[in-house]
């Protein structure tokens, strides 16, 4: 079972609370691109080097705003990196305390059995294209649901709320044409 | 040293709570965009709400730095990537952040979608001189603003009203909607056993 929405809430309330009194608001959609970036970067080592002032990459994305994201790749044990690892181990150790996940669930949730069947192959198709497009999106705008939408709209950022306004104008319709069942 | 001790600790305490409030479960991720249940977007309005609250009230108590903040720039491309960011969320039950709690939680699929956001985040870079070149990444409305214009820092607002009050402002009324949003808008009676 899940909190409820009161207790849930000013908990999640409080963990942004505390990132933002102690280092910066929460963001994770950067750290895919940081991923690949390492992935990359140690395929080709030319794709990103080190410079008099700083890192730089063959790629412009990776060297815009002065090296910044070339500079994560080079050193992944800096803050953002590091965060992203935990949040998956404390998601871990929580799921864990709790029992864990039946054997059904950690192969597709109940909404999609309900609506689309047992087909594994199917469901893992749809997480990957939806991945694709997940993060496309988010590096298009420039963050995602943490960077953008909760802290965003946290620090009444006018892009946290026009990201909001297109997630939600094509999640809701999107949602609603898949999902008829509830699971 | 001290950065990465607080990566951890707040970390995991956001991974921890992401799946204690349903966040990584594409189950009550499906229910809440498709209207049926909106216990989660209960949990989150009154998130934002009570986050920003105490930032902007410590804010002008002097117990948060202003310098912390960290206000990304409104263009084009913004609403359009958080139209893709939206119908794949919809589609897969995850965005960037729970998904890959999902996948540390066991969820498969998880793993899936990780590889996929790979994929998506690469493709995006190679094809980011093309967004560049569209004038779509231009900065509209002022850029990197806040709603109001919150004192020592360095954004500036698109109003002059005063930015930590507006913000506590805001901050009530995320909490109020929390509060009078119903649970189940469409009705559909009782509550279906929920999974696991």
């Amino acid at each position: 079972m899940v909190l409820n929405w009161k207790t849930g809430g000013v908990l999640l309330g409080f963990v942004f609370f505390l990132a933002v009194l102690l280092v910066k608001p929460i963001g994770v959609s950067t750290q895919f691109v940081i991923l690949d970036g390492i992935i990359g970067d140690a395929v080709n080592s030319e794709l990103v080097t080190k410079t008099e002032e700083g890192y730089t990459s063959t790629n412009a994305y990776l060297a815009k705003s002065g090296g910044k994201y070339a500079k994560s790749v080079a050193n992944p044990l800096n803050y953002s990196f590091i965060f992203v690892l935990a949040m998956m181990a404390g998601a871990f150790l929580s799921t864990m305390a709790r029992g864990g996940l039946s054997k059904d669930e950690r192969t597709m949730p109940a909404i999609w059995r309900a609506n689309f069947g047992d087909s594994a192959a199917k469901r893992y198709a749809v997480a990957f294209i939806g991945g694709f497009i997940v993060l496309y999106g988010a590096r298009l705008a420039g963050g995602c649901t943490s960077g953008h939408m909760m802290s965003g709209m946290m620090q009444t950022a006018l892009s946290g709320y026009l990201f909001a306004a297109g997630a939600f104008a094509a999640a809701v319709p999107v949602a609603m044409i898949m999902y008829k069942k509830e699971g | 040293m001290t950065s990465i001790i607080l990566a951890i600790v707040i970390g995991a305490a956001f991974g921890a709570v992401l799946d204690r409030i349903g966040a990584t479960n594409p189950n009550w991720i499906g229910k809440m965009l498709s209207l049926k249940n909106l216990h989660l977007m209960k949990t989150i309005l009154l998130a934002i709400g009570t986050g920003s609250i105490l930032m902007f009230a410590g804010q002008m108590i002097g117990l948060v730095d202003v310098g912390h903040m960290s206000v990304k720039t409104a263009y084009v491309g913004v609403f359009i990537g958080g139209l893709l960011l939206g119908a794949g969320w919809a589609a897969s039950g995850f965005c960037p952040g729970t998904g890959v709690c999902a996948a540390a939680s066991g969820r498969k699929d998880g793993l899936f979608f990780i590889a996929g956001g790979l994929l998506g985040a690469a493709a995006y870079m190679v094809t980011y001189p093309a967004w560049k070149a569209s004038g779509m990444l231009d900065a509209i409305a002022g850029g990197a603003v806040t709603l109001g214009t919150v004192p020592g820092s360095k954004y500036e607002g698109i109003t002059g009203m005063s930015g930590d009050i507006l913000g506590i402002i805001l901050g009530l009324a995320f909490v109020v909607v929390a509060f009078v949003l119903p649970e189940r808008p469409m009705g559909g009676g009782a509550e279906p056993v929920p999974a696991e």
